[in-house]
């Protein structure tokens, strides 16, 4: 009982920090409250696609921004949907970063480009990293009998 | 055994997988049925306009049940191809299906954007992202029908880009320029 009540105080104590450092926003908060007993994965579903969906889109923006010639419609698009998918899932970091990204964007400036793909890298290396503690956390939580508190 | 009540079937088109996840599962914890698709096209195709044949042969095909049945369109502006309000458009001169309910959804708060959407027919425009309290909202357009044009449009949600918390209600508050 008193293991539940640490893991308990632990995961709060972990999610307080995440929000309070922006890592987290509202939204994420939302995609908890939709799940139930009927959806119980459903927050580390849809994280999930947001991982390769990020993935993807990071490795196309290397990619496109090493050629000889950038694509800058290309790689606006790119950023787009990374900004909306971290929006959706409440990722601030990352797509305040995105936000930064795209005015780089609009002045086809490469150097500044690059930076920023840096910068975003960076930010969703950290978020995913806090999101996978966050999930083990959990877990640990479920295991020793507790449960997840509502948000 | 007899389904003694018809879920509300919402289209959602979305071209972000996340997206669709999210307003997949938003829609169905507000009871009503999904399809999610991903482009303005599939959208199209869904509902039985093939763009090649007649607005006739159309409105036929659907008038007797030959295609799929929604209450509400749930869209995307930004989409790759067929943009939201192009989706928009053609849905709105298409005499078979311009009666249904359709809500354009965006991550920029742009007041023209906006207008234009609301001025070829959309009945609401939500900010993303998301919140079942927007869904929420949704069901009073398909279940009222057609609604009050003039409610509407006055009653359409512009957020702030920091989060609100009294912002659940809709309030005309000038939307922050980009």
């Amino acid at each position: 009982m008193a293991a539940v009540i640490q893991l308990q105080r632990q995961l709060l104590d972990y999610t307080t920090s995440l929000y309070n450092e922006a890592y987290l926003d509202g939204q994420f908060t939302q995609l908890q409250q939709l799940q139930d007993e009927s959806n119980p994965d459903f927050v580390v579903e849809v994280v999930s696609l947001f991982f390769e969906d990020s993935q993807r889109l990071l490795d196309d923006l290397t990619a496109t921004l090493n050629q000889q010639v950038v694509d800058f419609k290309r790689v606006d698009a790119h950023v787009h949907q990374l900004k909306g998918s971290s929006s959706s899932i409440g990722a601030q970091r990352v797509q305040r970063a995105c936000i930064v990204f795209r005015n780089y964007c609009e002045q086809q400036n490469t150097e500044g480009c690059l930076k920023c793909l840096q910068q975003v890298k960076n930010e969703y290396y950290l978020v995913k990293n806090k999101l996978e503690t966050l999930f083990k956390l959990e877990q640990q939580l479920v295991a020793a009998g507790g449960s997840i508190p509502m948000q | 055994m007899p389904q003694t009540k018809e879920l509300l079937h919402v289209l959602a088109v979305d071209d972000s997988l996340v997206d669709r996840k999210v307003i997949e599962r938003l829609l169905k914890i507000s009871s009503c049925k999904v399809t999610a698709v991903e482009s303005g096209s599939s959208a199209l195709q869904y509902l039985g306009l093939d763009g090649e044949k007649s607005s006739s042969v159309e409105f036929d095909r659907v008038s007797q049940g030959l295609c799929n049945q929604v209450n509400l369109i749930i869209t995307d502006y930004s989409m790759p191809g067929m943009s939201g309000y192009q989706l928009l458009k053609k849905l709105k001169t298409s005499s078979a299906l311009r009666k249904i309910p359709v809500v354009i959804m965006s991550s920029e708060n742009i007041m023209s954007r906006i207008d234009r959407c609301l001025e070829q027919g959309a009945e609401d425009f939500l900010v993303k992202p998301v919140k079942l309290s927007d869904v929420e909202r949704l069901k009073d357009y398909m279940l009222k029908g057609q609604g009050e044009d003039d409610k509407v449009k006055a009653a359409y949600k512009r957020k702030l880009q920091e989060d609100d918390p009294s912002s659940q209600s809709l309030s005309k508050r000038p939307p922050l320029v980009n």
